[in-house]
Parts: C-alpha cells; structure tokens; sequence
C-alpha cells in the first residue's frame, strides 16, 4: 500500500495535528513499519518442553531488566506518575496466572513458546479489551506492549527497530507505545509524529518530559511520509511540513534566530523581574501539570506556579490522599517563598478519565465536570482539599476552584474547605489556617457575577480558553468554526475588563492563566487592561517576560483604551501586533 | 480463565463487598495481588460465576469489580486464614482510596 503523495516535483506538503511537546526540528524521516505480529507455529516433543520453558524465564528476566531500565530513566526525568505506568508492566509481567497458563500449554499442546506465549496474552488482551470500562480496557495496549517485548527478547532481538536508528532522524509512526516512546534515543530522535495519540496520553507526556517535539492525532501521516522524506516539525503549533519549501526553510530559520536571540537573554532575563520600563511589576508564573515541570518553570524564569492542573495526577489512578499530599509538598517545597496556585481537578470536559467512571456526555463542556462533578461527590473532592491543606505548612500554597457558574458553587465549596480543615483540625495535622482561596473566572456568567462571587474569595484567575469558548459559542477544535475564536472580541475584552474592575472594588487581585497570557502579542493588552498577575506554559514564560520588559505602562493603558472603544476584534489584534511590533520586533518575528 | 487445580482439602472462604467508589481499577489490583503474593496459599476471587486467581493482575482487572459488587475470596494454604485477613481488610479499608 503506497499511498504516499508523488515526491518528484519536490511539492510541500503541509499536515497538521495536535502539537504536545514543543520546538522545532528539521531532518530525514525514519518511518516505523507497523511489528510483524504473525507467530511462526512449530510442533515441539515432550523432550522439548524444558527447554523451551528455560527460553521463557530467560526473556522474563531480559523484559524485567529492560522494564526496570526504562522505568528508573524516566523516574529521574519526570517523577514518581510516570513510573507508576511501569511498576502496573512489571505486575503483567509476573501474572501468576498467565505464567501458569503457559506452563500448562505448553505441556498439553507440544506448540513452541512463542506461539503458547502469543496465544495466551492475546486470549487475556481481548478479555480486556472487551470490558466496559474504558479504562481497564486501554490495559489490553499494555498486555500486548509487554507480549512484543517478551517475543523480541525470545527471538534474541534486544529491541524494536526504534533502538537500531543510527543517525538523526524525525520518527513517523501509526502509534508509539510509552515505552516505545520512554526508550527513544534523544541524541538520535529529532522529533516524532504519530497518527493516533491526544495530548493526555502517556505518550505525549512523556515525550514533553524528554523534551523531544512532537505531533499526534495526525491520522495518516504513516501513509503519506516515505523514508527519507525530509521533514520539518513546529511541535508548539502540530504541523508537519513533508519536504518543505526553500522559502519554509527559511522563515523557520528565522523564527529559530530569533528564539536563540531570546534565549541568550534568558539568562539575564531569568533573575529579572517582570517590570516595565517605567516600574510597573507584576507577578509571572507559570502553568504546570505534574510536580516534576516545576523545575521547567523555574528554569525558564517564572516567579511561581499561577496554575497548577492537578487533573494529570489522576490521569492513571486515583491517587490516595498522601499521595496527593506528596506531589503538593514536592511543588510547595521547591518553590518556596515563591507560591503555587493549586487548581481542584478539572475532570471531565476534554479529560474524560475512564477509571472515574465517568458516564458518556453529550456535550462534555457543558456537562458534569470540574467542580460540578467534585460538588456532587464531597467525600472524593475532601481528599483532596485535604491534602492541599496539608501541602500548605510553608504558607506559598493558594487554592482554586475551576468551572464557577454560581457563587453558590463557591460558598459550596468553601463549605466542604472548612470540613476538610477541621478534619485535619481533629487529627492534630497542620496547616495554613489563613489559606488563601481563588476561583478560575471562566464562564462569563461568573464575569458577570464577580461582586456576588467577590466577598467569598481572595482572588479571579480568568481562564480565557474557555471564556472564549463559552463567550462566543464557539469550539475552536472544530475546522468549521475555528476562525470565530477570537480572543480580542469586544465581548471577551468587556468581560475581562469587568473582572478585574470588580476585583479591585473588592481588594481582590486578579490573574490571567488561559492562553492569553503565554501570547505575547496580546500581554500589553492584558496589562493595560489592569491585570494583576500572568501564568502561562513555561516556555512562553521568557517571551512574556521581554514583552513587558520593553513596554512602557502608559503604552499599554493606552492599548486597553482603545480596545475598549473599538468594536473590531481585527482592530485590537492589528493594534497589539503593530504595538509589540514597535518595542520588541524580535517576539513578532518569533511568534508570526 | 485461569483456572486453579484445587489440590484435596477444603478452602477457606470469605464473602467481602467492594466499597471503594471506583471499584477494582488498576492500583487496587496491584495493591491486592502485591498482599495475596505475601501468603504461600493458593486464593482465588470470584465474582458471579468468574474465579480469577488472586494472584493474577489481569485477571483481577477482568472480573470488573465495581463498587457496591460482591466477592467471595477463597485461600487454601498453610496461612489461608491469614491471608484472607489481609484481604479483607485492603477491601474494607477501601484499598486505601477514599
């Protein structure tokens, strides 16, 4: 099957996907044929059993090693959730009764090992593929993931043809594995893109831990790349250009001169704060989502986490409430004095996690996720506040609640908060009595209602992905209506200038953290408009930073004005670029 | 599935009710089959007319043990009684979740 567009009149070819692991990288395609999975069936004698059994504890013991390897790497470069995914391998590994089974088979059937191997795990991987729940019955990718590794270490081959790459080269795959994607040679592997995968995947979680771009959900880039094709991957934006163009070459170029213009000043940028030339400071964080990418946010320069999204720790498991404690304390620890923003789990929406049972929606956005579905099970959401409390002895940790459509979801809130406090209380645990509390401002019914919500809480944030979304009904994954998303809608600036206003009639300080915040080219605009604090990917946190650094506040108050004058998303947008344009020509490059 | 050759003797049993609001999902299973590992006695679980080896994580996970399902433990060992202590205790404390 060659599907694969002609390549001789040297046509670019551009595809898109979903970006999970940023950069950009050029270089030659390394295509991963799909494993030949046909077992060969060999008859075998009684004498041979021993024998065969002695081949099978040998390639146990090699796949323990290798599962050990991989597991100990990626603990060191990403922490304790990841290896969790290896220690579940490890117990398939071992199963008693799969062992058993294939002892007995082989006896009773005179097969070799490799086809009574392949014929018992595959019998256990459809068992749990069948399964109702969604997640038990993802496991069957992990029984089949180990069966392959027990196979090639039966046929003496160490590993998959990933680990034979010898030189440089961008990875185009149907799917990568975890550990496929954990064992990738960085030194080797520029870059990968996949047909299958979502931005939650362990997949995509691991290759942003080793910091290799990549691009999934690119549905049949397998078939349209040849080996060899050269390749150019932009992992922020998820785009894939098969033989690019001189011109492409040349505007990544740029865009790439222009980023190690920056990062040179990274290093003065990073201990300086971010002010305005004329004095003006506030308060730039950065947004995480396992404890261990608060080393890449210190890093990069921010003065916090204004963020932290706590539904990625629930991506495998539900994690106990010491657990949960832990991965707290291990931000709290690191960061101090400096503070963390820990935002209750945003469960459901695009994060549907099948071992919480969560029940088919419709319409998941506008459905039970976040803190309706934390509200509607109190005992479950109070392990969590618990340990967030408990995680507060140094006093830098704040907490916030996500998806507020109501202030009485607030006083709710609150409500299970003080329960949850004295339950600790009577334990004799401690924690930060005076802790402070948040809410994520999001949906515009809560812009609206901020002097209700106000009195309850000591910050906003305002997440603008979804204000956006819910402003202008629109949702911006879907192609047919993605050119509505504007951030600088006059609806959006409005409500975003009404926040803050109430917040400071109130005394409350309010925050960016959507995507908003990580663009450069609309920071001026949210400084203008009287924000008191940004929280963006820790990447964009430099960006942000020069931004601000070369803006002058009356500039930007000006920008604020107008925008709030103009009817004309365009108008805004054209005046932010025209602005940024002016004092920091290098991030228009960059960001263009 | 994965049958066991109950070898001669009566096996103890235990009926237990799975109280943790997401049932038996991965970490419970791996909680439960790293506990049964400590016993020499053979245990099986079973769940409406599935047994599944309590040693095995896969076939623990395949039974689908939800929460408010019941199952009956059965041990036949040396340190059955014991083992079936342990287990029934991880269920009753909600494998350590809620």
């Amino acid at each position: 099957m060659d599907i694969a567009p002609p390549s001789t009149n040297g046509d670019e070819l551009e595809l898109k996907g979903v970006g999970v692991s940023p950069g950009i990288v050029s270089g030659p395609a390394f295509v991963l044929a799909p494993e030949e999975d046909a077992v060969v069936v060999r008859d075998i004698t009684a004498a041979d059993v021993p024998r065969e059994l002695q081949r099978y504890e040998q390639a146990l013991v090699a796949t323990r090693q290798q599962i050990r390897d991989l597991q100990h790497r990626m603990t060191e470069s990403m922490g304790k959730e990841s290896a969790e995914i290896f220690e579940a391998h490890l117990l398939m590994l071992e199963d008693r009764a799969i062992y058993d089974e294939i002892v007995r088979m082989l006896g009773t059937d005179l097969k070799n090992i490799e086809f009574v191997l392949h014929e018992v795990t595959d019998r256990y991987a459809t068992a749990l593929r069948n399964l109702q729940d969604e997640y038990l019955s993802e496991r069957a990718v992990d029984v089949r993931d180990i069966a392959r590794r027990l196979l090639r270490n039966l046929a003496g081959r160490s590993s998959s043809a990933l680990a034979e790459i010898s030189t440089p080269c961008i990875i185009i795959a149907h799917d990568l594995s975890p550990t496929e994607t954990a064992g990738l040679n960085k030194a080797k592997v520029l870059g990968f893109a996949t047909d299958l995968g979502s931005p939650t995947s362990h997949t995509a979680i691991m290759a942003r831990a080793l910091g290799i771009p990549a691009v999934v959900g690119m549905h049949d880039i397998s078939l349209r790349v040849a080996a060899g094709d050269p390749l150019l991957v932009d992992g922020q934006h998820g785009l894939v250009f098969v033989r690019p163009a001189a011109e492409r070459i040349e505007r990544y170029a740029r865009k790439r001169r222009a980023q190690s213009a920056i990062r040179e000043r990274f290093n003065v940028l990073r201990d300086q704060p971010a002010m305005t030339l004329d004095g003006y400071h506030l308060p730039l964080a950065a947004n995480i989502e396992l404890p261990a990418d608060v080393e890449v946010a210190i890093a990069n320069g921010a003065d916090g986490v204004g963020l932290f999204r706590t539904e990625f720790l629930f991506l495998n498991n539900v994690p106990t409430e010491d657990e949960q404690t832990e991965a707290y304390l291990q931000v709290a620890r690191r960061l101090a004095p400096a503070t963390a923003i820990i935002r209750t789990m945003d469960i459901g929406g695009d994060k549907f996690i099948g071992h919480l049972k969560m029940p088919q929606q419709v319409n998941p956005f506008m459905g039970w996720r976040a803190i309706r579905f934390c509200l509607a099970q109190p005992e479950f959401f109070k392990v969590q506040l618990r340990a967030i409390l408990r995680a507060s002895t140094l006093k830098n940790i704040k907490i916030m609640y996500p998806m507020i459509s109501n202030v009485k979801e607030v006083i709710e809130a609150n409500r299970l908060l003080d329960e949850a406090k004295n339950e600790l209380a009577g334990r004799g645990v401690e924690f930060d009595q005076d802790i402070e509390v948040g809410v994520m401002i999001e949906i515009p019914s809560a812009a609206l209602t901020a002097d209700l919500i106000a009195p309850h809480v000591r910050f906003f944030s305002i997440g603008t992905n979804d204000l956006v979304q819910y402003t202008l009904a629109v949702d911006r994954v879907n192609e047919l209506v993605s050119n509505l998303y504007e951030p600088t809608h006059p609806a959006i600036i409005k409500l975003i200038k009404h926040t803050i206003d109430v917040g400071h009639e109130f005394g409350l300080w309010t925050g960016v953290c959507g995507e908003m915040a990580g663009n450069p080219l609309l920071v001026p605009l949210l400084v203008g408009l009287g924000v008191d604090e940004l929280s963006c990917n820790a990447p964009g946190v430099p960006l942000v930073k020069d931004v601000i650094r070369s803006l002058r506040f009356a500039q930007a108050e000006e920008l604020g004005l107008a925008a709030l004058r103009s009817g004309s998303a365009e108008e805004v947008l054209a005046n932010c670029r025209a602005l940024v344009g002016k004092i920091a020509p290098e991030i228009l490059e960059l960001v263009e | 599935m994965a049958d066991e050759s109950n070898s001669g003797g009566a096996a103890l049993t235990r009926e237990v009710t799975i109280q943790n609001r997401f049932g038996i999902h991965a970490r419970p299973a791996a909680l439960f089959v790293k506990t049964a590992n400590r016993f020499q006695s053979e245990i099986a679980v079973e769940k409406g007319g599935q047994r599944v080896s309590g040693k095995s994580i896969i076939g623990l996970m395949t039974i689908e043990g939800y929460q408010g399902a019941s199952l009956r433990l059965s041990a036949h060992g040396p340190d059955a009684t014991e083992a079936l202590d342990a287990l029934e205790d991880l269920v009753l404390q909600k494998f350590f979740e809620d």
